[in-house]
Order: C-alpha cells, then structure tokens, then sequence
C-alpha cells in the first residue's frame, strides 16, 4: 500500500527541495538581473575606463551627492558640494570629506547607491573611495574623491541623478592583510 | 453463510474500535480525527489570534497611548497576523482536506495516514514557541508578520532565533500536509472518479497542495537567510556586506502573493460546493471553474511586486506586474460569475452555510474590487501602508477565507457529528458576525484613504471617531464568535438527527455515507457512474 505511494512522494519532496534551493538561487539571479537593468541602483564596484567617446555640451545633467554615516558609525562623512551640473561624457572629480572624531582607528566601506536605479547603468566611475575600504586613525581626517563621468547615451528622461553613499564601519571584519592600503588623502 | 455475514459485520465493528482517552488522539492516523483536530486547533488559535486584535483595537479606540506600550502593539500585530495566517486559516482548511477529501473521491483514508499524523502534531509546538517568545525578555517578534529586513534582521530581537524556528515548524507541516493530499488525490480516487468528475474542492485543494509545496520552500528560505544575517554574519540584506535589503521583499513576496491564493483556493472549493446545493442546480460552468483556478495558480507567481511598487522600479517593471494584477481579476471575475449563475432560477433555501456562502461572494468581491484599486502602481503610492491595505486584505482573508470556513463548519457539521446545529442560533451567529464585521472593515478604507498608516499605536486626532466606531466594530465581531462555539459544541453533544443526505439539494459521495460518518469510510471503494 505504501509502496505503492512512494515514487509520487519522493517526486514531490524534490520539488520541494528543489523549490528551497531556488529561494537561494534567487539571490545571485538577483543580482545578475539588477547588474542587467540597473534595477536597484547598484553601481559597478569597478573601475570605469575613461574612454568618454566625446562630450555632449548640448545637455545638462544634474547630480546630486548624498553621504550618510549609518547608525553605527561614528564618523563625520559629507560631500563636498551637494549638487553639481556636469554635460555627459565630461570627466569630474568630486571630494567628500571623512573624519574620525573617535578616539581609536575604524575602517569605513563605502556603498553607493544611485536613484533612480535605471540610471546607475550611465553613471561611471573611474575612481572611488567606495572601491576599498578606508581606514583613519583617532582623530584624523581625509579627503576621498571620486573621479565619474555620465554616460552620453544617458536616456533623455534623466534629467537629475542621485548619488548617496552610505558609509559602515567594517572595523571588526578587517585585518591588515585583507585591506590593501590606498592612497587616497591629500 | 450466516456466520460469514456474523463474521463481517463483527470485523465492522473491530474496525469501528479506537483507543480511548489522549492515546486515541497522539496516534491516531485517521483522516476523520486527523481532520477533527486541525479544526479545533484553528479555532483555538482563531481566538488566541482573535484576543490581540482585540490588544490592537482597544488601544486604537482613541488617540494617544492608553494601553500598551508601542514595542507591544508591534507584536501584537506581528503575532496577530502569523496566528491569523498560518495557525487558523491554514490549518482549518487543512483540516477541511482531511475531513472531506477522502469521503468525497471515494477513498478509505488519506494516502499516507503516519506522516498526516506527525504533520498535525508538530504544528502545535510550532505555535507554542511563538506564543511563548512573547515572554522573553525584549519580547516575541515585532517587525510585522511580514518580517522585512533589516526590521527583522539588524533591528530585531532575542527572539527572533525562536520565530524562525517555529515559521520553519510551520512550514514543513504544511508541507507535508500538502504532499499528501496530492498523492491521495492522484492515487486513491475510486473507479470512475475521473479528473473532470472530482468536485470543486478537491480541485481547488489540489492546486492549492501544489502553490504550497512550490512557495512553503522559498519561505522557508528566507527566513533561514533572515536568521544567518542576523547571528552568523552573512549579508544576504544587508547593504554593508555587499546585500540589499529590497532582494528580502523580492523572496518574501515571491512566497507571499501565491500564499494568499493559498487562503483563498479552498474557500473558491467551499462556495462552489455549498450554491449548487442551496440552489439546488448543478454548478454552472464546472470545467471553466477548474481552469479558472489553474490560471489564478499560474498567475499569482507573475504579481509579486505588486507589493512593492513604492520601493521603486523600471516604468516597463511597474506596468507588468500591475497588468498582470489586474489579469487575475478576469478567472476571479469568471467564478464570482459562475455562482451567480448557478443561483439563477434556482429553488434556493437560506439555511446558515448559504448565507454565509453568499455573505461570501459579496463581500470577497468587495475585497477584490480594493485589491484591484491598489494595483493601479499611481495609485498604490498612495494607498501603500494605509489603512487601505488592512480593510483589502481583511475583506478576502476575514470576509473571505474565514467566512468560507465558517460556512463549511456549518455545511458539514451534520455529517461530522450526526446531528443538526441549531438554526436559529447559526442565523444570529450569521446576522451578528455580518453586521459587525462591516462595521469593523468598511471604514478602514476611508481612513486609509485619508492617510492613516497601518502598524501604528497612535494616530492622529481627526481619525478618533472612525478608530471608535471600528473598534466597537471590532469587540461586537469578537464577541459574535463566541456564538459560533456555542453552537458547534452544542452540536456535537446532541440535536436532531441528521440524515445522510443532510441537505435536500446535497450532491456527492460524502451524502452517501451515514451521518455521523462511520470511523472507517469507502473501505472498498465505490463506483462512480
Ligand atoms: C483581484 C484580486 C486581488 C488583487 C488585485 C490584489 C491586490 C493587492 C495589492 C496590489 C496589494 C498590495 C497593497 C500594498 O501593500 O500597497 C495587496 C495586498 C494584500 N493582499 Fe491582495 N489582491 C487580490 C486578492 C487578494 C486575496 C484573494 C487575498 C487573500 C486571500 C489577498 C491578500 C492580501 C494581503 C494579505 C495583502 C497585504 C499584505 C501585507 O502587506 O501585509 N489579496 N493585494
Ligand atoms: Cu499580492
């Protein structure tokens, strides 16, 4: 009698199993969808060449900059400017400003995150602070820039970009060996 | 020859012979007691689940803090919703499957009797370290029972460990549950009972086992990665590991959206079982009824987002899953149409389970009509997190699912127990819990509309009266319930004698068997002509 049930049964507890396994797949799936279409704002954690095919001075394109420490952190982190107007295709360089007003060394990550998501598929960055970790001892202060360009192929329904950078401390996960140091403060 | 009759009917009897006291209830692994205890434990849970909306509602009936601090008001809506979910409403049409199933495609018991043991009784354990979180210090879950990072990851409490475990309880019992009402209904139909011949609600069923074991999994998932990110440092959310936080709403929703379907399916079963009977004319528009089904099944793994049009995405992503929204009210419209129809010049009575079924109809649609207003992406900016939402949702889950529930209690309850409820009581219980569960409902949706948010203790000053008037809404509803087990345990202990046929116009092997169904049904399978 129950033999008679088994091969529909284990047939049906694979699809189950094969069902929680999807659940995990569908965090890769994810983030190969979100580096296809930009979807959730996630910019390349790579450097962009700088091979800008020409400068478009018939457009304007405004970028906003956002910087926030998260909760835990205690650093002070802002950008230099808050807005700038930039024409696509043209290189920039932009500056924010970190500080450690603790009295013992932290590591801070920086992620970005662009809005609206689409766009983060034209916004290239050929140089950031976010692409390494960033270290400070007590007290000290840096300037980390960032060197973009927006792309001239930018859709024509983006008229603002948003950049916010969210910085973590990461002190507890780092170690000498795992951060390669930069050269980044002036 | 007389012996062998003597022989027969003595072997009957063995059969008929249980274990007495709690061992007959810890092994039993017939469907019937199986059955039974599912219902009781959702309704118990129904009042467990019930006594903190009751929490919410007397600390909503005027502005300010009055009762409870807010850290306890978001458990109790947390804990509300997962009893409400996953240990009343499920559970009660599991054990509805239990029950009926069987008697209804012709077979002895459920395929696999050991295994519908263990998926029952694990489930109270599962609710026992929820209900029991709630005392630790810091308190049970608060992040709603929608568990969204990083609410449930970063900001969460001790107990969380405890929720996931018992959501993982729950999880696999429903499982369980659902492998084995598949393999009961593929293998053990009696002769005769061919697809297109099984009734409504062993099809609903069917579909309804599949979303499970295809969505249960992916909960299962998420919560599990919900529980590494918190204590052993994995980023499946967290923005800083290099996660997202949105990914969390994208596994929860894949789940959630084919999980109301899964509270709503059985009850489409219900309703379609209980007009052809009061109407007393064969349903209309059987086959269509069963693909309707099957299309709502597929869709709903195609709308996910549409809870999550406010966390923003592609114009051409927005318009999809809002289209594909709308889409699922065309097989639904296609049923509400077919009961109609089915009603149409029929010679109906309204006894408590037909009013209860049209009590259904009405207001279920009422709950799809706001569904579809929040499928509108625009639109849904605005209603999102309101008030709007929980008057949506309640109006299929409460007014929906449970009505059809509750209906089915009453439709079968002459079969279950051999006796006729009372009548006059189930008309109060139905007028009561109508009039209450409108005056409770309804005007969610104007204070949602004008932007009360949902999961708040408090709420600003021109939402006073309306917060009164739902909240009395609220304790009549409650109290109205009570009638319900009045009822229930007033029939099981006596009345008048049921018929096997029960109802005049009643169609289906289950009317076969006497009432009360004897222990062991359809031991040699019938033939179905
Ligand atoms: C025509 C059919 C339906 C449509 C178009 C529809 C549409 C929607 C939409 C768009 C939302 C998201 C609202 C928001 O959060 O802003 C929603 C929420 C919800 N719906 Fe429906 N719905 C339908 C039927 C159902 C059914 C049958 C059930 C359950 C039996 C259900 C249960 C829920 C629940 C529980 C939520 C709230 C989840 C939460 O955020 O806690 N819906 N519905
Ligand atoms: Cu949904």
């Amino acid at each position: 009698m129950a033999l008679k049930h088994q091969p529909l049964t284990v047939k049906l507890a694979v699809i189950a199993l094969a069902m929680f396994g999807f659940g995990f797949a569908l965090v890769p799936l994810y983030d190969v969808f979100c580096d296809l279409t930009g979807l959730n704002g996630k910019t390349a954690t790579t450097a962009a060449t700088a091979d800008a095919a020409q400068i478009d001075i018939s457009r304007e394109v405004v970028i906003e900059f956002i910087a926030r420490p998260n909760k835990q952190m205690p650093w002070i982190f802002e950008p230099e400017v808050r807005r700038m107007t930039v024409h696509p295709g043209e290189i920039h360089i932009m500056n924010y400003l970190a500080e450690n007003p603790t009295g013992r060394f932290i590591v801070g990550q920086a992620v970005p995150s662009v809005s609206p998501g689409q766009a983060a598929l034209y916004f290239h960055k050929i140089e950031c602070f976010c692409f390494t970790q960033q270290k400070l001892d007590a007290g000290k202060n840096m300037l980390m820039p960032l060197q973009f360009y927006v792309d001239p192929a930018l859709p024509s329904q983006f008229s603002t970009i948003t950049l916010s950078y969210t910085l973590y401390d990461v002190t507890n996960g780092w170690t000498e060996s795992t951060a390669e140091s930069t050269q980044l403060g002036e | 020859m007389s012996a062998a009759v003597t022989d027969h009917e003595h072997d009957h009897e063995h059969h008929d012979h249980k274990p007495s006291g709690i061992k007959r209830w810890l092994y039993t692994t017939n469907h019937k007691d199986i059955g039974t205890m599912y219902l009781v434990f959702a309704l118990i849970m129904f009042f467990i689940g019930g006594a903190m909306a009751m929490v919410i509602r007397a600390e909503l009936f005027q502005p300010g803090m009055q009762f409870v601090e807010p850290n306890f008001f978001n458990q109790m809506t947390t804990v509300h919703g997962l009893i409400m979910v996953f240990g009343a409403v499920m559970p009660a049409f599991t054990g509805l499957a239990n029950w009926m199933i069987p008697m209804m495609i012709g077979a002895p018991d459920m395929a696999l009797p050991r295994m519908n043991n263990w998926s029952f009784w694990i489930l109270p354990f599962a609710f026992l370290i929820l209900l029991i979180s709630l005392f630790m210090p810091g308190g049970g879950p608060a992040f709603g029972w929608t568990f969204y990072a990083p609410l449930s990851t970063t900001y969460s409490g001790d107990s969380t460990a405890l929720f996931v475990f018992s959501v993982h309880i729950m999880g696999i019992s429903s499982i369980m549950g659902a492998i084995n009402v598949i393999v009961t209904i593929f293998n053990l139909r009696a002769p005769g009972m061919t697809w297109m011949k099984m009734p409504l609600f062993v099809w609903t069923w069917l579909i309804t086992a599949f979303l499970l074991i295809m969505v249960m999994p992916v909960l299962a998932g998420a919560v599990t990665m919900v529980l590494t990110d918190k204590y052993f440092g994995t980023s499946f959310f967290d923005a800083a590991g290099g996660g997202d936080p949105v990914l969390f709403q994208h596994i929860f929703w894949f789940f959630g959206h084919p999980e109301v379907y899964i509270m709503i399916l059985p009850a489409f079963g219900i309703v379609s079982s209980i007009v052809p009977t009061f109407a007393r004319k064969p349903l209309f528009g059987y086959a269509s009824m069963v693909y309707a089904t099957s299309s709502i099944a597929i869709l709903s793994f195609l709308v996910w987002a549409h809870h999550m049009f406010t966390t923003g995405m592609p114009v051409a992503g927005a318009l999809f899953f809002m289209y594909c929204t709308m889409l699922i009210a065309v097989p639904t419209g296609v049923k509400v149409f077919n009961w109609v129809a089915t009603m149409w010049r029929g010679a109906m009575t309204f006894e408590v389970p037909m009013m209860f079924a049209l009590a259904f109809i009405v207001l279920f649609t009422i709950g799809g009509f706001s569904g579809l207003m929040l499928a509108i992406t625009p639109a849904d900016f605005q209603y999102h997190d309101t008030y709007f939402v929980v008057a949506h949702f309640h109006y299929v889950l409460v007014t929906g699912a449970v009505f059809s529930i509750i209906a089915a209690a009453y439709y079968w309850l002459p079969k279950w127990t051999g006796f006729m409820y009372d009548e006059k009581l189930g008309q109060w219980h139905f007028w009561c819990s109508l009039i209450s569960v409108n005056l409770l409902f309804f005007p969610m949706h104007f204070v949602g509309l004008a932007g009360m948010p949902r999961r708040i203790p408090d709420y600003a000053l021109q939402f006073a009266d309306f917060n009164a008037f739902i909240s009395i809404g609220g304790f009549l509803f409650g109290a109205s319930q009570l009638l319900f087990v009045w009822l229930v345990v007033k029939c099981a202990r006596g009345g008048e004698k049921a018929t096997a046929q029960v109802w005049e116009g009643a169609e289906g092997l289950e009317w076969e068997v006497p009432s009360p169904a004897p222990y062991h049904t359809f031991e040699t399978p019938p033939h179905v002509k």
